[in-house]
């Protein structure tokens, strides 16, 4: 196989375990507010920050891979 | 990686952090710097118009409190005085009805003690009036009896006779 | 409930306007003739990618099958072999494949991709090898007046324009009119929620405007890309890499003793563990945290446009199958809703970027307890917690 094809199925399971982190930010965020609706805006905020720590890891992986 | 190293451009980067550090020294100079400190003014402001506000809110409670304080305190005062009043009078009514009685108790035992002199002084006088009467009656009927000799014998005859009755 | 009304249809508006005038913009664009096949999308999506010499609004071809650019020329400056050049990029006449060879100085300079390569001595031509990368030339440093420069030029005179009327403002009266009303709540947003929180209130002060220039550079500069004017500035690396090294600069520069020393020589750990934990420490503030400043900026940026363009191209691409009226309509749903969301994510990777910026900052000015003893008390607060975290 080409190496073209390597680096498509490595950027899939980037894009799969960003997914899943991404999911598990989100919905546990959810939970969070859900638990304590006052909390909302704390929690946001640290999601985001969290959120953008993964991307800015999955984007690292895509471009590196690149 | 690669890819990415061909796109950056230095000239671009030496550019544009040129530009950059211009850019925040500019703001900074010109609108941050003014911005901010005339925003935390108006926000000093604001909030020392808060505290007075506050202050003057509580320096009212303060004043309503006391006048609370002050009304209640006349109010005790003024249940005081009609307390005080009102033990003063039932006094006064104790002490005149005291009086009153111990002046009728008074009245009483005079008149009473005239009531029994006057009688005793009438019964005297009544007693020697009687006796008087009675002298007088006696020495009538004494005379009367006394003009008959039969019946002075009679009368001693009858009075031997109770006597030795006894 | 009104006003909720009026500025949904001014958003609507607003949006419609912007990606009525990118279709336009597409539309007529492109250096290559009519775009119509995939290849040609793809190549004018990688070409708008990158940096451009030339500003050019919008280009056609005439009755008589010649190209023509509506644009304005911008100045291109090099630093060569022999020192520094400068012509206008005019001169290019719009070639980016090193078909024009430009000769200033005695030495001959071609544009290849948007790179300008010179070219050696006595050649006349550029010759390619089988990757497309020219083998007789070589890259110049480049500091062009570039559309991307044009850009920061613009938005910066913009800002000191905005905010210093804002600041004079203040000046005659406590509360600004007409659009200082606008920027106020954003300032102090900036303020009371990025630097103030994330920085701590001791220290927040010396920051605050370098977050506040970061944050609006960065958003105007977003949404300036989303119009059709086609910037791309905070998609350019070299942008973000330069913003992402301001803060790393700040952060080194201002970190104290606690901070040299939770990264030098962790306390509380394990004496054998130290030096391991001291290289970790010093990649991820050194490399890692720099990196993925710039990395997510770019890419997200990057990616943004990439989408929206290709859901603009689908008008081009699909016009065999749908026909027009299909394909039109079925881009314009695409490409709007794709435009909503742009305009969230470049306020979004704004304020990502000055939030981290204020976070690695904080991270460097706090003042921790030697002792520890934070470790005992349950720490209420999600600010203090974060940064044991991160």
């Amino acid at each position: 196989m080409e190496p073209v094809t390597y680096n498509l199925i490595g950027a899939g399971l980037i894009v799969i375990g960003a997914g899943i982190g991404l999911g598990q930010i989100g919905g546990k965020a959810m939970e969070g507010i859900a638990r304590q609706p006052e909390a909302a805006g704390k929690i946001q905020t640290a999601m985001i920050i969290v959120a953008a720590l993964l991307e800015g890891l999955a984007f690292g992986a895509l471009f590196l891979g690149k | 990686m690669e890819t990415l190293l061909n796109d950056f451009s230095p000239g671009l980067f030496v550019v544009s952090t040129i530009l950059m550090l211009a850019l925040i020294a500019l703001m900074v100079k010109f609108a941050w710097k003014p911005i901010l400190a005339s925003l935390s003014e108006r926000e000093e402001g604001i909030q020392s118009a808060l505290d007075a506000a506050e202050k003057a809110k509580r320096e009212m409670a303060n004043l309503q409190a006391d006048n609370q304080r002050l009304l209640q305190e006349a109010r005790l005062e003024r249940e005081t005085m009609l307390k005080e009043a009102r033990e003063l009078k039932s006094k006064m009514i104790a002490d005149a009805e005291a009086e009153a009685k111990t002046q009728a108790n008074k009245m009483i035992a005079q008149a009473q003690e005239a009531i029994t002199s006057e009688k005793k002084a009438a019964m005297a006088e009544l007693k020697s009036h009687v006796a008087g009467l009675s002298i007088e009656i006696a020495e009538k009927v004494v005379r009367n009896e006394l003009s008959n000799k039969d019946k002075q014998l009679e009368l001693v005859e009858s009075m031997l006779g109770e006597a030795t009755l006894n | 409930m009104k006003i909720v009304q009026q500025s949904f249809k001014f958003l609507v508006l607003a949006v419609l306007m912007f990606s009525s005038a990118s279709i336009s913009a597409f539309n007529a664009g492109g250096d290559g003739g009519q775009v119509s096949g995939k290849q040609e999308v793809e190549e004018y999506i990688v070409h708008h990618l990158k940096d451009s010499h030339d500003f050019n609004l919008f280009s056609y071809t005439d009755d008589s099958g010649e190209r023509k650019h509506f644009g304005v020329a911008l100045p291109v400056i090099l630093w060569s072999s022999e020192g520094l050049v400068t012509f206008m990029s005019s001169e290019f006449h719009h070639d980016d494949n090193g078909q024009v060879i430009v000769e200033k100085d005695g030495l001959k300079f071609t544009k290849i991709h948007s790179k300008i390569y010179e070219l050696e001595k006595g050649a006349t031509a550029v010759k390619f090898d089988a990757d497309h990368h020219a083998t007789n030339g070589a890259k110049v440093l480049d500091f062009s007046i570039t559309k991307s420069v044009v850009g920061i030029l613009l938005i910066g005179l913009l800002m000191l324009f905005w905010f210093s009327r804002l600041a004079k403002q203040y000046k005659k009266k406590q509360i600004p009119t007409g659009f200082g009303r606008v920027l106020e709540p954003l300032v102090l947003y900036v303020r009371d929620e990025i630097a103030r929180p994330n920085i701590g209130e001791k220290h927040y002060r010396k920051f605050t405007g370098y977050l506040l220039t970061v944050f609006f550079f960065i958003w105007i500069l977003n949404l300036a890309g989303l119009t059709p004017l086609g910037f791309n500035v905070t998609g350019q690396l070299a942008v973000t890499a330069c913003l992402a090294i301001f803060t790393l600069i700040i952060y080194t520069v201002s970190g104290n003793k606690d901070y040299w020393m939770h990264i030098l020589w962790m306390p509380g750990v394990p004496i054998f563990v130290k030096p391991i934990l001291a290289v970790i420490e010093l990649v991820g503030a050194f490399i890692i945290k720099p990196f993925s400043l710039l990395v997510r900026l770019f890419a997200n940026i990057s990616a943004g446009h990439i989408v929206l363009m290709s859901l603009i191209a689908i008008m081009f691409t699909l016009k065999e199958s749908l026909g027009v009226v299909g394909a039109t309509s079925l881009s314009f749903v695409l490409s709007f809703f794709l435009l909503l969301i742009e305009l969230l994510v470049a306020f979004l990777q704004a304020y990502i970027f000055t939030m981290l910026s204020a976070l690695f900052i904080g991270m460097a000015v706090a003042e921790h307890d030697h002792d520890h003893e934070h470790d005992h008390e349950i720490s209420s607060d999600v600010e203090d917690v974060r940064g044991d975290f991160i």
